[in-house]
């Protein structure tokens, strides 16, 4: 390829920025599309041992994900009924658990429905009708020992996606974990911090059938009457903490799973 | 300069972070694990490399007017093919690394190599130069994560080498090492070091402060 004699001249510009356009474009669209399987594999996985986070079992290799799970059962919530469907009407629905895609569904007008502001203390707009959850029973008694709900709600600058996981009492959090934000990193991205995380343990989320569980600003002590429903705030990110509140009122309260777990409660 | 030299030199005697004062933005930002600030050196020694040897292929015919944002071009367009691999073959790592990976785009040594190397010289020694960079960059933010993760989690690597006394042993972490001030003070102590040792990189002081002048003419 021998320099042109201008290559300044006009129509050098033109071809040089085409056809340097030309092929990144073809670079960055087959790297996008080859590693496709791949990076939705990894997310999959990453969900799935984020859904055992939730439940206390971490620090574990690739294999033992797909084995603990399988200790979980998977059920489909209809939150518009406000019950837990049995395994034939899910099967009716054409929905395969492993591949339900919650976000996608919640766009889907057939399969979603718009929130009224009144509703709307999460922020997210639409909401699909049907959910998945997680639950794990002793293995003796069968009681639910613990089970695992998936939760979204917008922070400051991201819609926050994660799960929150409840004792057989349906009342005391055992463990709370996000998989997706896009909060910034120091601040409203402690929401990743373990000791955060480990903080909401034992807290407890209904006072006489209301959500009663609140991020307060600063710290909470042990001597405050409200205690057991007080989350320590994130310094720096009153946002992003009002928005975790606003996620766990609105998953647990009356539109969300609270009429569902109330039922599961017995 | 042979192939040798052009690889070599970036580590000691011109290191992008050391001499020429670029990149500090990554390095204070992906340096509190040893694993995440590995894997930000591989990523930016491979755009690095790629890039300068790309535009030193096209560099007869990139006008000049329009050769930045080519450059550019050919550099977001391999942060994000790097970025697409690592979400494919280590998740986790880019998990941590989030934003960091796309931020290599600005890069001010990727830009610098490629504007003031790779637009003058043939494909292979703009190669080389990049890879020199990229491994002259990697020296200074391992040397940094490694005092960072060291003292301030105790570990390398995440492997526990210091025992933590929230686990029983005697080692009371510097919490200061994991926030970005500390990586400040430490590649300005690096530097410090790199320049009692090589002395010729000493800068001239661009201004002397005079003579008390208050009272002298009056």
């Amino acid at each position: 390829m021998s320099a042109p004699k201008n290559k300044d001249s006009m129509s050098n510009v033109l071809v040089v920025a085409l056809s340097v356009c030309f092929v990144c474009s073809i670079m960055v669209a087959s790297a996008a599309v080859l590693l496709k399987p791949q990076r939705i594999a990894n997310k999959n996985l990453d969900r799935v041992s984020n859904i055992l986070m939730a439940a206390g079992i971490r620090n574990i290799s690739a294999t033992e994900v797909a084995q603990q799970f399988d200790r979980f059962e998977v059920k489909v919530v209809d939150l518009l009924e406000r019950r837990v469907l049995s395994n034939l009407e899910v099967l009716d629905l054409g929905i395969d658990t492993s591949t339900y895609d919650q976000r996608k569904a919640s766009k889907d007008p057939r399969l979603s429905k718009q929130l009224t502001d009144d509703e709307d203390i999460a922020s997210i707009s639409r909401r699909a009708r049907y959910s998945l959850l997680y639950i794990l029973r002793e293995e003796e008694t069968e009681a639910i020992s613990k089970i695992i709900l998936p939760v979204h709600g917008y922070g400051l600058w991201s819609t926050l996606y994660g799960f929150i996981s409840l004792k057989g009492d349906m009342n005391t959090v055992s463990g709370i974990t996000f998989y997706e934000h896009g909060e910034t990193a120091g601040l409203g991205g402690e929401v990743d911090n373990p000791d955060w995380k480990s903080s909401w343990q034992g807290k407890k989320i209904y006072s006489d059938g209301q959500v009663a569980l609140t991020v307060i600003k600063g710290k909470a002590m042990p001597a405050s009457p409200g205690y057991d429903y007080q989350i320590d705030g994130l310094s720096g990110a009153t946002l992003t903490s009002r928005g975790v509140e606003n996620m766990v009122s609105y998953w647990l309260g009356e539109d969300g799973f609270g009429p569902v777990l109330s039922k599961l409660g017995g | 300069m042979s192939s040798k030299e052009i690889l070599l030199n970036p580590l000691f005697n011109n290191n992008p972070i050391g001499l020429q004062i670029l990149g500090i933005c990554s390095a204070l930002a992906v340096t509190t694990k040893m694993s995440v600030a590995l894997v930000m050196c591989i990523a930016l020694t491979i755009v690095c490399a790629f890039s300068n040897l790309f535009i030193s292929i096209i560099r007869d015919r990139i006008p000049s007017s329009v050769r930045i944002i080519v450059q550019m071009t050919i550099i977001a367009s391999l942060v994000i093919v790097v970025d697409q691999v690592l979400g494919a073959v280590a998740y986790d790592l880019s998990k941590q690394l989030s934003v960091f990976v796309g931020l290599i785009i600005t890069n001010c040594i990727v830009m610098g190599r490629a504007e003031a190397f790779a637009m003058q010289n043939p494909p292979w020694p703009s190669f080389i130069d990049g890879v020199g960079n990229g491994l002259g960059y990697s020296l200074i933010l391992m040397l940094v994560a490694t005092i960072r993760e060291l003292f301030g989690s105790g570990s390398m690597f995440g492997v526990e080498v210091l025992p933590l006394v929230t686990n029983g042993g005697w080692y009371s972490p510097v919490g200061l090492m994991l926030l970005p001030p500390s990586a400040f003070f430490i590649i300005g102590g690096i530097i410090w070091a790199i320049r009692a040792w090589k002395k010729d990189q000493i800068e001239e002081s661009e201004h002397e402060i005079g003579h008390q002048t208050a009272f002298s003419k009056v």
